[in-house]
């Protein structure tokens, strides 16, 4: 037995979905501000320096990169894996992860010293450079996932749907490869260098995608009063967990292989141990409250029963994944290029010392700016397009699994 | 007759002449700018380089970074932490035999510079005489050379500037280096602002010249006397040597 899932545009006329529309394109124009007084009065309004070069935009848009790439999860999981109980949510998750995308690379290219030449990035390539495959690999994204929801979305085209899935679901595997191997091929910098930084970004990927796109579900369906049934929120919380363990795997593997490597020990003794804020970070914020705490919280067997400790545990391992991606793209920086190693070495130039950021006012404006670009996307277009299933109540989901609960409670009941 | 067979060779000479001069005035603004003196476009060219002799270089001794940020129009900003160094004295200091060492360091002109390979738009480029260079007009200020380059030679432009010098073009915004004083080799002067000054008002401990040529002092010197490159274990290869270290 099949379920036809019924899609409906949200109507988007009452006063939470103005308000909610009016508080994001407050945010997105606040990051239009921060953009436009960074091109006026240049990068040094911010906490970047020649140090630390990259910043906190740069966390917030490779989050959202990889959060797209993961959000796509349930996509993938209808269309690749087969698995029908996702197949009503298929549109939604592409829906965001095309969103989430536009919203990481514009926090990007207004980053960048000169946006103005962003067609420059467009008509020169350098294809050794893996930044240059990043712009097809994004670009690409996009239009794979755009004809994915089309096929999706158009009757006729619904038989092709499995050969776009498959595509889409391939091109963010090597899309979040794309986006580790920014970090992986820096043979120069000792916290970076590492083949394993592309498995972990997928990773990543997988569980940063799966806990935005719980909250955003969640949200979503609360927001517009559909019906969502438990059903479909324990199979993505069981999941996001895993995920989480996957990410831990590759963390643990990655300070492992460095530990073992003599010259590596000062960069892990300065993340692990003495780093200040980054081992705060790593310790407390990542490993702790980003990746423990939430595990707990997803598989106690009577808290993860709970929509709020599901949204808080997946609220959590988003903290966990920003503190993670700082500790990467910051720490990483400030952590002293060795030119001489062995050597105590000083100079004018920060030699030697660990570099100091602290992010600016403009840099959270134009990271928060993205986010709020990306969600203003995602709202307009569930008013204007049928991305959105009437219902995510358990019999709509999977009836036979919805069934086989209901049997299970009549017998208990005519047991009790 | 001789008049006759003449006539068709001068006509020729004329065109393929004038044709030359066209495509030369065509391409000439970035052709010659560019364009390596003497270089032939191939290993067969010159490949310009520094000879660091740290055993000479003072402490103390900053007569090659002034003389290039003068050269270069490169001031401070008085934000130490954003402000643009093309060279910079570093002190080392050997915790276990307790020996010190001073020594500039810029721009290594690497024959495999990362910041070549990581560009996404190829501005960061080399030329065919080994001067590893930033195209101002296409770099889109990303940083990924500075991320990706081991001897923290680059530079961003974190604010506007003024009373730039004409043949140093910098802007706001963009990823800058030294250039080996490009503008001087394409002149033919042979020197750069740095070494001229160490031999001036400094110690005489560094050595430009033409790495490829065996007769030329720096080559000989390499020869007889050996060098080290630093980070040598990443073989980039850099143009930069050093001696005392």
């Amino acid at each position: 037995m099949t379920v036809k899932t019924q899609f409906q545009e949200i109507e988007g006329r009452n006063g939470r979905y103005l308000a909610l529309l009016g508080g994001l394109a407050v945010l997105v124009g606040l990051g239009l501000l921060a953009a436009l007084m960074k091109g006026t009065h240049g990068h040094h309004i911010t906490g970047m320096n020649n140090q630390v070069v990259w910043g906190l935009p740069h966390i917030f848009a490779i989050f959202l990169i990889v959060a797209a790439s993961g959000a796509l999860n349930a996509a993938s999981f209808a269309s690749v894996f087969g698995r029908v109980s996702y197949k009503p949510l298929a549109r939604f998750s592409g829906l965001l992860a095309m969103t989430l995308l536009i919203g990481g690379l514009v926090v990007l290219v207004l980053d960048l010293g000169r946006p103005d030449r962003l067609v420059v990035a467009m008509t020169h390539y350098n294809f050794k450079s893996i930044f240059a495959w990043n712009i097809v690999l994004y670009t690409g994204f996009l239009a794979v996932v755009a004809v994915y929801l089309w096929f999706m979305m158009e009757k006729r085209m619904n038989r092709f749907v499995p050969i776009a899935g498959y595509t889409a679901f391939i091109w963010r595997l090597v899309l979040t490869t794309g986006t580790g191997s920014i970090f992986g091929f820096l043979v120069a910098r000792e916290a970076y260098d590492a083949a394993v930084l592309a498995p972990l970004f997928i990773a990543m990927s997988f569980s940063l995608g799966m806990a935005v796109f719980i909250l955003v579900v969640l949200a979503t369906f609360i927001g517009t009063e559909r019906p969502l049934g438990d059903l479909i929120l324990r199979r993505m919380k069981n999941l996001l967990g895993i995920f989480v363990i996957g990410v831990l795997y590759f963390v643990v593997v990655y300070h492992l292989t460095n530990l073992y490597a003599t010259r590596l020990h000062g960069v892990q003794s300065f993340v692990l141990l003495h780093g200040g804020i980054y081992t705060f970070l790593f310790w407390f914020v990542q490993i702790g409250l980003g990746s423990i705490a939430p595990l707990v919280m997803l598989f106690h067997p009577v808290w993860s029963q709970s929509r709020r400790v599901i949204a808080a545990a997946a609220g959590l391992v988003i903290v966990g994944g920003l503190a993670q991606l700082y500790v990467i793209v910051i720490g990483g920086q400030a952590y002293p290029l060795q030119l001489f190693p062995g050597q105590e070495i000083s100079s004018s130039f920060y030699d030697g010392v660990v570099a100091g950021y602290s992010p600016s006012l403009p840099e959270w404006m134009l990271g928060i700016g993205g986010v709020a670009f990306a969600f203003l996307l995602l709202a307009l277009a569930l008013k204007f397009l049928r991305f959105l299933p009437t219902s995510l109540a358990d019999d709509k989901v999977d009836p036979h699994a919805a069934a086989r609960a209901d049997d299970t409670a009549t017998t208990a009941a005519a047991r009790a | 007759m001789s008049t006759d067979s003449n006539a068709p060779l001068s006509r020729r000479q004329f065109i393929s002449g004038a044709a030359a001069a066209v495509a030369g005035l065509t391409i000439a603004p970035g052709v010659f700018l560019l364009k390596p003196a003497g270089a032939a476009g191939s290993t067969e060219g010159p490949r310009w380089g520094l000879l660091i002799d740290t055993d000479r270089c003072n402490k103390g001794c900053t007569a090659c970074v002034d003389a290039c940020h003068e050269e270069h129009g490169v001031h401070s900003l008085g934000r130490p932490e954003t402000d643009a160094q093309w060279i910079r004295k570093v002190e080392l200091h050997d915790p276990d035999t307790g020996h010190n060492h001073s020594l500039p360091v810029m721009c290594q002109h690497c024959e495999n510079p990362p910041c070549v390979d990581v560009c996404p738009t190829k501005a960061s480029f080399i030329r065919p005489d080994g001067v590893v260079l930033v195209d101002k007009h296409t770099c889109i200020g990303c940083r990924y050379c500075m991320m990706a380059c081991p001897y923290k030679a680059r530079s961003f432009i974190h604010e506007a500037l003024t009373n730039q010098k004409p043949h140093s073009p910098r802007g706001k915004g963009t990823v800058e280096s030294c250039t080996l004083c490009v503008h001087r080799i394409d002149r033919g002067d042979h020197t750069t602002a740095c070494v001229e000054a160490c031999n001036t008002d400094g110690h005489g401990a560094m050595v430009f010249g033409d790495l490829n040529d065996p007769d030329s002092t720096i080559a000989q010197r390499l020869r007889e006397q050996g060098s080290t490159a630093i980070r040598a274990d990443l073989r980039l290869n850099p143009a930069v040597r050093y001696q005392g270290i």
